[in-house]
């Protein structure tokens, strides 16, 4: 890619992100009418290697085998099943319409941009709004048990940041029944033999030949040994990166390394210190916590969320000498419904995140710690009955109990005739990353022939993603757009063999990743992996988290400096390079995580304004909401990597191009 | 919260072909802590110790991903029912109390190390038939099939295992029917499903019995020990689908 050097700095052309013409509406179809496609007989001849199996691998690896690619397929766990995808609670939007509540493509594409605060490519999304519908048809056809109403028909709900009800579920178990729904398909083609699958298999380099991206140096987590695979093209499919914060909600194999390799071999990284802080997960308890639980958006459909009015009220709650069903309605400040009254409960995540944090931030805090606010449904269950609730979000108030040891769904107190239920206890926690891999309109990186989809990619969810959003878009990507889009890329390949794993290039890799192994287990010092990722969590957290400054920001660069220094000079790594070793595996993740840190923290410094989840306390507004700054902020910013890691990563920018939409200040409150 | 300590009975065995033992640990912990956070405590005690620590399988840590599978005080994920290991709370242990955790024991899923195993039989059953074949794209708008949604309900209910392998480390046979029962019935009580019914029955049962694991003599101990409360009556639902398969043929 030749970068444009302009007064503002390196500017990437707008012919690489090679948006389609036309208006908005009819560029994918332009995009499918004009692509090159590849014969029957020749996909035959051609190997793509997808490392991932979640909604967007699985997808992505049983159709390109569906329709005739050879794939080889990767994942961490012990099968493609069990890929974090598995965890996704809430639901999945689509345009369908079938509430005829005025929901249309446009509308959805509308909705995320503007969710998205305005930093999310436009033509991207109205791909992914367009192909939404396709999803939903193609989940069912499979199997997928979607609730229905009685009629038979499929039954929605409602998410944040739309007044419409879009979201399809299973229960609370919808990104499980999706991605069941992907490991069938992709079961097939086992069976049938196009796709090989590789499981408890890690991928540790890319490897390009004369600049293509060419195969993978694989770790067999079971054996230890470093294996060597090579295809035609490279699809990374490996999730966000939101484990640099050690507590998040994601699973405890989620990584960034994969993309932290690609990176390093010279892909963009773009916008990432866009990371979203979901506002419903069950608050922090102790230091020896090794993740966060999720407590599903959709419960913000009948949840309320309040802290007492009064301070003295909230300093007895977190002396725990009384309980938050003790306090009567008129003490309660139900504070987004009174602050966001157009949408109440049901604000995108970023702004309710920071809604609760300013609660905290003023002591209204609700547990011993101050750092949690009520998700109350006494007003649902007294409207409902308790066994319309129940039959809701039943399996969600259990899981809430088996972890705090309170059931939601108990009466509290009763005062005069208002019966109070328990109130759940939540706080915000990192949850989802935005930023990742830079693609193309193709999906594929800088690098040529190396493709990133699902949340590992950059494209579609702006500075903030909206609920039910994240599976539609793994399984857009993996169903309906890449399929398409990689074709374009292998027409040209279709005379190349797949290369010999013995090229000097795979020597080379599978030698440096040797070496890396080596260096890791020679340390032999006093510190744990764990002990170091905890405390790079609490740097991230502190410094890079919901709020940022200036100050923090280069608090937090300094800090993780000393990290890295801890990280390679005394470390602890057990066992051998030999067998089954997690400690070792865990290392290699960690050595990625504060590369990644160190990313967010210099995009974030970079980032002179507020925009979604990325919050600058410098910018906003008087009444404390984010202020965006279109003048100098409208681009993706892309990092380019200085060849190691102790140098500042370089700025390229990607501007923005919106002509369906018209930039503006996000608004929920009318 | 209170502060508890715990003996864990551990099983420590090196390899695939290595001789195992149990070894005991002392551990600190508290009744807000999770059983597998309690694990980790240990492990990084034995890592300060320079020490191997215990391997174990986990990943979502919320009960859903059917990864974690240790087999404690004699059951398939512990005393709690209706939740899986990563689930259970130490609040469901005495201070004080000696904690035995082992591997899950059955013939088709070998130790790898510790108390990992080796689950793939589990997704060579599901590649025997456990789909429906259609290509992506061809679908028909979803709206277009109405479903009871009692059926869907149904189908749902059986679609929630999370392939975890309790049914089988509970069974004396070491039977997977209930895994099998359970994906068999998910299609069998949906429209979209009954075009290979027949054809899935009966290769996902044939591959089942193929890959080692035993007989179900109907005992029961599947379900009562299911983390997802899956019933008894997909197995029945199983044994009448492949007898009217082998009659169809
Ligand atoms: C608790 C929770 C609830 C959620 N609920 C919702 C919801 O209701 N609606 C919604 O839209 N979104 C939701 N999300 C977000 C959504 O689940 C994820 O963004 C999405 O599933 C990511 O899918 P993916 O395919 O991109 O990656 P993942 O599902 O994370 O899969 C990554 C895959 O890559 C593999 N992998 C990673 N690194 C390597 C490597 N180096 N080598 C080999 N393999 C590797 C892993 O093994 C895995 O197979 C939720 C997220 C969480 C954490
Ligand atoms: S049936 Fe129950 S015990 Fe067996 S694999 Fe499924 S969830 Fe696990
Ligand atoms: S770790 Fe996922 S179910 Fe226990």
């Amino acid at each position: 890619m030749e970068l444009i050097k302009t007064a503002d700095g390196l500017v990437i052309p707008a012919a690489d992100s090679k948006i389609p013409e036309g208006p908005v509406a009819e560029k994918w179809t332009n995009y499918k009418d004009h692509q090159k496609l590849v014969n029957p007989a020749n996909k035959r001849k051609l190997t793509v290697i997808v490392v991932g199996t979640g909604l967007a691998g699985a997808s992505a690896a049983s159709t390109l085998g569906e329709l005739g690619f050879n794939v080889l397929n990767f994942c961490i766990q012990d099968s493609p099943r069990r890929a974090h995808s598995i965890a996704a609670q809430g639901g999945i939007n689509a345009a369908k319409n079938y509430q005829n509540d005025g929901d249309s493509v446009y509308r959805l594409f509308y909705d995320t941009v503007k969710g998205g605060d305005y930093r999310a490519r436009e033509a991207n999304v109205y791909r992914l709004a367009e192909v939404s519908n396709n999803i939903i048809d193609q989940c069912v056809a499979q199997c997928v048990p979607f609730a229905r109403e009685y009629g038979g028909l499929l039954a929605n709900r409602s998410f944040g940041g739309a007044q419409v009800s879009r979201t399809f579920y299973a229960k609370g178990q919808t990104g499980q029944q999706l991605l069941l729904g992907a490991y069938s398909s992709l079961n097939r083609q086992i069976e049938l033999g196009k796709v090989k699958s590789f499981n408890r298999y890690e991928m540790h380099d890319v490897v390009m030949v004369d600049g293509r991206a060419r195969g993978i140096i694989a770790k067999n987590l079971v054996t230890g040994e470093f294996e060597r695979f090579s295809a035609h093209a490279v699809v990374l499919a490996t999730g966000g990166y939101g484990n640099t914060y050690f507590l998040s909600t994601n699973a405890m194999s989620c990584n960034c390394s994969a993309a932290v390799a690609a990176y390093r071999k010279g892909a963009y990284f773009a916008n990432p210190a866009f990371v979203q802080i979901h506002p419903t997960c069950i608050p922090v308890h102790g230091d020896k916590q090794s993740k966060l639980t999720l407590m599903s958006e959709s419960l913000r459909n009948d949840g309320r969320i309040w802290v007492p009015k009064d301070l003295e009220t909230a300093k007895k709650l977190q002396k725990g000498e009384i309980k938050g069903s003790d306090v009567p309605e008129e003490e309660r400040d139900y504070y987004l419904e009174r602050r966001y009254p157009a949408f109440g409960n049901l604000v995108p995540r970023d702004v309710a995140s920071r809604a609760a944090k300013e609660r905290c931030d003023k002591g209204f805090g609700v547990n011993n710690t101050g750092l949690a606010v009520f998700l109350d449904f006494s007003e649902a269950i007294n409207r409902l009955g308790i066994d319309t609730v129940r039959q809701r979000y039943g399996n969600l108030f259990d899981m809430y109990e088996e972890i705090t040891d309170v059931n939601p769904g108990e009466l509290g107190n009763k005062i005069g005739d208002t019966c109070y239920y328990n109130p759940m206890m939540i706080f915000p926690a990192i949850h989802y990353t935005m930023g990742g891999l830079w693609v193309d309109y193709e999906l594929q990186t800088s690098l040529k022939g190396l493709y990133a989809i699902g949340e590992c990619n950059f494209s579609d969810h702006g500075a903030n993603r909206l609920g039910a959003s994240a599976l539609m878009q793994g399984l857009a990507d993996g169903y309906f757009v890449l399929p398409y889009t990689i074709q374009n890329y292998l027409s040209d390949q279709i005379s190349v063999p797949c290369p010999s794993t013995s090229l000097p290039e795979f020597d080379e890799a599978e030698k440096q990743c040797r070496a890396r192994q080596q260096q890791l287990l020679d340390i032999q010092g006093n510190h744990s992996v764990d002990s170091i990722h905890k405390e790079l969590g609490h740097i991230m957290w502190e410094y890079v988290g919901m709020a940022r400054t200036k100050e923090s920001l280069e608090t937090a660069l300094a800090k993780l400096k000393e990290i890295r220094k801890t990280f390679e000079t005394d470390l602890y790594v057990p066992g051998s390079a030999e067998g089954y070793n997690n400690e070792l595996d865990k290392a290699f993740r960690l050595r990625d995580f504060i590369t990644m840190g160190e990313l967010i923290a210099y995009d974030a410094l970079n980032r002179n304004e507020s925009c979604g989840g990325h919050f600058r306390e410098e910018y906003q507004t008087e009444e404390g909401e984010a202020k965006r700054d279109d003048e100098n902020y409208f681009y993706v910013a892309c990092w380019d990597y200085q060849g190691n890691d102790n140098t500042a990563p370089a700025l390229i920018k990607e501007p923005l191009q919106y002509e369906a939409i018209k930039v503006q200040t996000r608004n929920y409150k009318s | 919260m209170s502060k508890m300590t715990v003996t864990l009975r551990v099983w420590r065995q090196a390899g695939p072909k290595a001789q195992g033992e149990f070894k005991n640990y002392t551990v600190e912990t508290d009744t807000d802590t999770s059983f597998l956070e309690t694990l980790d405590i240990l492990n990084e005690q034995l890592v300060e110790k320079k020490e191997e620590p215990i391997a174990f399988d986990s990943d979502c840590r919320e009960g859903i991903c059917g990864m974690c599978s240790l087999y404690i005080n004699g059951h398939p994920h512990g005393p709690a029912t209706g939740a899986t290991t990563c689930q259970l709370y130490m609040r469901r242990f005495k201070d004080g109390e000696t904690i035995t955790v082992e591997p899950w024991r059955s013939a088709a899923f070998p130790v790898i190390k510790d108390l990992i195993v080796d689950r793939n039989a589990f997704d060579k059953i599901q590649q025997a038939g456990g789909y429906v074949s259609f290509n992506c794209g061809g679908a028909q708008d979803a709206n277009d099939l109405p479903i009871s949604k009692v059926a869907a309900d149904m189908a749902m209910d059986s679609a929630t295992c999370i392939g975890c392998g309790a049914c089988v480390a509970a069974c004396k046979n070491g039977s997977a029917m209930l895994f099998v029962s359970a994906k068999v019935s998910q299609f069998a009580l949906l429209p979209q499903g009954q075009v290979e019914r027949a054809r899935r029955a009966r290769k996902m049962v044939a591959k089942m019995d193929e890959l080692g694991f035993g007989n179900c003599t109907n005992t029961g101990a599947c379900s009562a020990e299911c983390p997802k409360n899956i019933s008894l009556s997909n197995i029945a639902r199983l044994n009448r689908e492949f007898i009217a398969a082998k009659c169809a043929e």
